[in-house]
């Protein structure tokens, strides 16, 4: 239900504006306890902004990719008026988080804390 | 062709670049005619008799030096067919290149006869032999010598077999009549044998051949047909994407055909659109990712808080069972932002439609300590971060959202304004603003409430302010246009100014809530302690008047369900509960300390809760405990803070709690206190509003009858 919340966000004027704003985002994120790293990518699978060094962040881009691809194709397979919206895996030493949006993809890894 | 003989020497002159070898013809050869080969070594010494003869140098032979001559060269005979082709390349469509063959067929057929047997247990050769068994018993059988003429008889015979028989197999094979006209010979050379000629001393058997052109193979490849890669999925939801854009294009090109008559604004968005593409394809624009980007924040904090948010969700208090009556809160998610620290949370309300987005509004509640005020909006799912963020120059004191139009927020101001806030729009300043011209209040506003689309529908909202006045906003073409609607002014309030003036001396409100039914019928609380019942269609006068408090009436409210009761709470440490229709209140409640804020539950109309300055919450069951709080529990620091105002969750057991320091603290109601009316046993829980205005009459009836019996 407040997805159509964010509908409203978008309808701002400038991009400039909201360039600033979803920029201030990631930097929460990324300042965020426990977060380890943010990947960005976009659709040809290339980081075009990662905190993590270039190798690492192409791996996960690569990977994640074809990983994010498949889910989607699972979700819209059974009903084809469906989506996907998130994508997480959690694993022994960190979390991964994958917001596909069209095109592109935010990664995120985290320590939760436990 | 290939060479004849081994290896070989050759002195002499070469021969013309064919290499074809000839051997050194022997004595007969010499009386032939040399047709065949043009190069002759006529310089072979071997031959005595060659050597007699003069050197018979063809025309077009090379001219070389004695050295050269002399020169040997080696030939080597393979088995290699000079006129095979050395490197045929071939295009291979599975590797994508040219690639050599490596083997090339080396054979030379010199010549080829198809044969004319077959096997005498064919079907074919089966036919044959009868027939010639046939042909046998027709043609006579002699055994006499070969006569010329009986041969040439029995040839016409033969052959005129060979024609009936040809013509009855009309279009035989060739092996078919070869064998026909062979059958058709043997029984008459049964008969009479023609014997071959042959000489014992000069029978040659003499043979020849035609010239066999050296074939050649010709081969010719055109380019390779230029060809791409192309792979795709259908999935079901390929398709289904398929005929959805199918079904856009149509869509569009109906609305086109529609409106072609206005070309021009067509035109105007075409450039638009083109505008923006451009925009698009310069960057990898990060504004795409925005969307993602506002929920992975959130998935992030729902990580780090984690524990809160199962809390929030599945914990609930076991010890309640144990604890008899009381309850308690459970401290969830706080709320805090770095520029709100130093401000006061001064309104706090839920958004009507989505259940976990509140806003709160920052102001100053110190007449000396007047600073900027803000507006900030809040949800459950991001505690770090608020979602909407405004300021303004003066200190936000109320704020309502619009019921019908959840992104409007009506916002009292401390200078006396009011506007209004549009979250769909982009801006941090208010859509609409009152100012001094328009009829702002002159007195900080204290709270405001929207009402329901006048007949124009137009939206428009009440404020009410320490000025006395109540004020109706309308939002007329982008305007907000004002309406006092009622002015407190009180008995005995007028005063004799000087020159013998008549003063009215109004009251100050300070709080006043809208019945849910009755919608002309409203409660105004003041500054002085009373309580003024009012009604929209009698501006000036009042209905009723409440001797409620002694001090300042901090909030009232009417009971959600229960049609007669409201609430009101007052510095003066108290908080009463009314019948509108008696002058005294049902329930009063002493709390030790400044009342800031009571609100109504949304779930049970005899649950309520109040905050007081010593920063505790308090939480009422009417059903349970007439007398006493449920739950009393210190919600934030004693000492350095004060809490200001509390709201219940319309949705979840959730309560939040705005304090001095500009922190929302959010609370889970353990289960004591949101307990609903047990059920007799058999019979079914009955669940509405009837019931909780039952419920709350039945105890009204408990308090109302002694009482009434008392007045009387």
């Amino acid at each position: 239900m407040c997805i159509c919340k964010l509908a409203h966000l978008d309808q701002k004027s400038s991009t400039g504006e909201k360039q600033a704003e979803v920029e201030e985002t990631l930097k929460r994120i990324q300042a965020h306890k426990g977060v380890i790293g943010t990947v960005v990518i976009n659709a040809e699978g290339i980081p075009i902004r990662t905190t993590l060094d270039n190798s690492t962040s192409v791996q996960y881009a690569g990977l994640l990719h074809q990983l994010t691809m498949k889910a989607r194709s699972i979700v819209r397979d059974i009903d084809p008026q469906n989506d996907l919206t998130f994508l997480r895996i959690r694993s022994k030493k960190h979390e991964i988080m994958v917001a596909p949006d069209k095109d592109y993809l935010l990664i995120v890894i985290q320590n939760p804390c436990e | 062709m290939p060479a004849k003989a081994g290896d070989r020497h050759r002195q002499g002159q070469s021969g013309p670049s064919g290499g074809k070898a000839v051997p050194p013809r022997p004595p007969k050869a010499v009386s032939r005619k040399r047709d065949e080969d043009v190069s002759m070594e006529a310089g072979d010494g071997v031959d005595e008799w060659a050597a007699a003869k003069t050197l018979v140098k063809p025309p077009d032979q090379l001219e070389l030096t004695e050295a050269e001559l002399k020169e040997e060269i080696t030939r080597i005979l393979t088995a290699n067919n000079p006129h095979a082709p050395q490197n045929i390349v071939r295009y291979s469509f599975k590797k994508r290149a040219y690639k050599p063959i490596n083997y090339v067929d080396q054979m030379a057929v010199h010549f080829s006869l198809n044969g004319n047997m077959i096997p005498k247990d064919s079907d074919e050769g089966r036919r044959q032999s009868i027939r010639l068994s046939t042909a046998a018993e027709k043609a006579p059988v002699e055994t006499s010598a070969v006569t010329s003429e009986e041969a040439e008889i029995k040839d016409e015979a033969s052959t005129g077999n060979t024609q009936a028989a040809g013509e009855e197999e009309a279009g035989g094979s060739g092996t078919a009549e070869t064998t026909e006209r062979a059958e058709a010979e043997e029984p008459p050379p049964s008969g009479v044998k023609e014997q071959k000629l042959a000489n014992q001393f000069n029978f040659t058997e003499r043979a020849s051949r035609t010239l066999n052109n050296p074939m050649q193979e010709r081969a010719c490849q055109t380019e390779p047909t230029p060809y791409k890669n192309f792979s795709a999925t259908a999935n079901q939801w390929e398709i289904y994407d398929a005929y959805v854009e199918e079904l856009q294009k149509m869509e569009r090109s109906k609305e086109k055909e529609k409106s072609k008559a206005q070309v021009p604004k067509r035109e105007e968005e075409k450039k638009k659109g083109r505008r923006l593409t451009s925009l698009e394809s310069q960057s990898d624009d990060i504004t795409k990712i925005s969307k993602a980007a506002k929920i992975m924040e959130r998935m992030v904090n729902q990580n780090t808080f984690d524990d809160i948010a199962q809390d929030f969700k599945y914990f609930e208090d076991a010890s309640d069972e144990y604890r008899d009556q009381e309850g308690t809160l459970l401290p969830l998610w706080k709320f805090q932002y770095d520029k709100t620290k130093r401000l006061a949370v001064t309104a706090i309300s839920w958004n009507p439609k989505y259940k976990d987005l509140f806003a709160v509004g920052y102001g100053s509640y110190d007449f000396l300590k007047q600073g900027q005020g803000m507006l900030l909006l809040y949800t459950l799912k991001n505690p770090s971060f608020p979602e909407y963020v405004f300021s303004s120059e003066s200190g936000i004191m109320c704020l309502d959202f619009n019921n019908d139009h959840p992104y409007l927020v009506a916002v009292g101001f401390y200078d006396g304004n009011v506007a209004i806030y549009n979250l769909k729009k982009a801006t941090s300043q208010p859509s609409y603003k009152s100012s001094a011209n328009s009829g702002k209040h002159t007195e900080p506003v204290w709270q405001v409430k929207w009402q329901k689309d006048d007949m124009d529908n137009n939206l428009n909202f009440f404020s009410v302010s320490s000025d006395g006045r109540i004020v109706s906003w309308t939002l007329v073409k982008n305007e907000l246009v004002h309406t006092d609607v009622i002015k407190l002014s009180g008995e005995g309030t007028t005063m004799q100014g000087p020159e013998g003036l008549q003063l009215q001396m109004l009251g100050s409100g300070t709080s006043f809530d809208f019945h849910k039914k009755i919608d002309n019928l409203f409660l105004v609380g003041t500054e002085e302690g009373k309580i003024y019942k009012c009604s929209k269609c009698y501006s000036s006068q009042f209905l009723d008047v409440f001797e409620a408090h002694h001090m300042a009436v901090d909030s009232v409210s009417w009971n959600p369900y229960h049609l007669k009761v409201f609430i009101s709470c007052s510095s003066d440490w108290t908080v009463k509960i009314w019948d509108h229709t008696i002058k005294t209140p049902m329930f009063v409640y002493d709390l030790n300390s400044a009342v800031g804020d009571v609100v109504w539950s949304p779930y049970s109309s005899t649950v309520f809760a109040a905050v007081t300055t010593d920063g505790k919450a308090h939480v009422f069951d009417l059903s349970i405990n007439k007398y006493e709080a449920l739950c009393t529990q210190l919600v934030v620091a004693k000492k350095k803070n004060k809490i200001t105002h509390i709201q219940f969750n319309p949705v979840y057991p959730v309560i939040i709690v705005g304090d001095e320091r500009g922190h929302v603290t959010s609370l889970k109601l353990s289960p004591n206190l949101r307990r609903m009316p047990k059920e007799k046993k058999g019979q079914e829980v009955k669940k509405g509003p009837e019931v909780e205005i039952a419920k709350l009459d039945k105890l009204l009836n408990l308090v109302r009858d002694p009482e009434t019996k008392a007045g009387k």
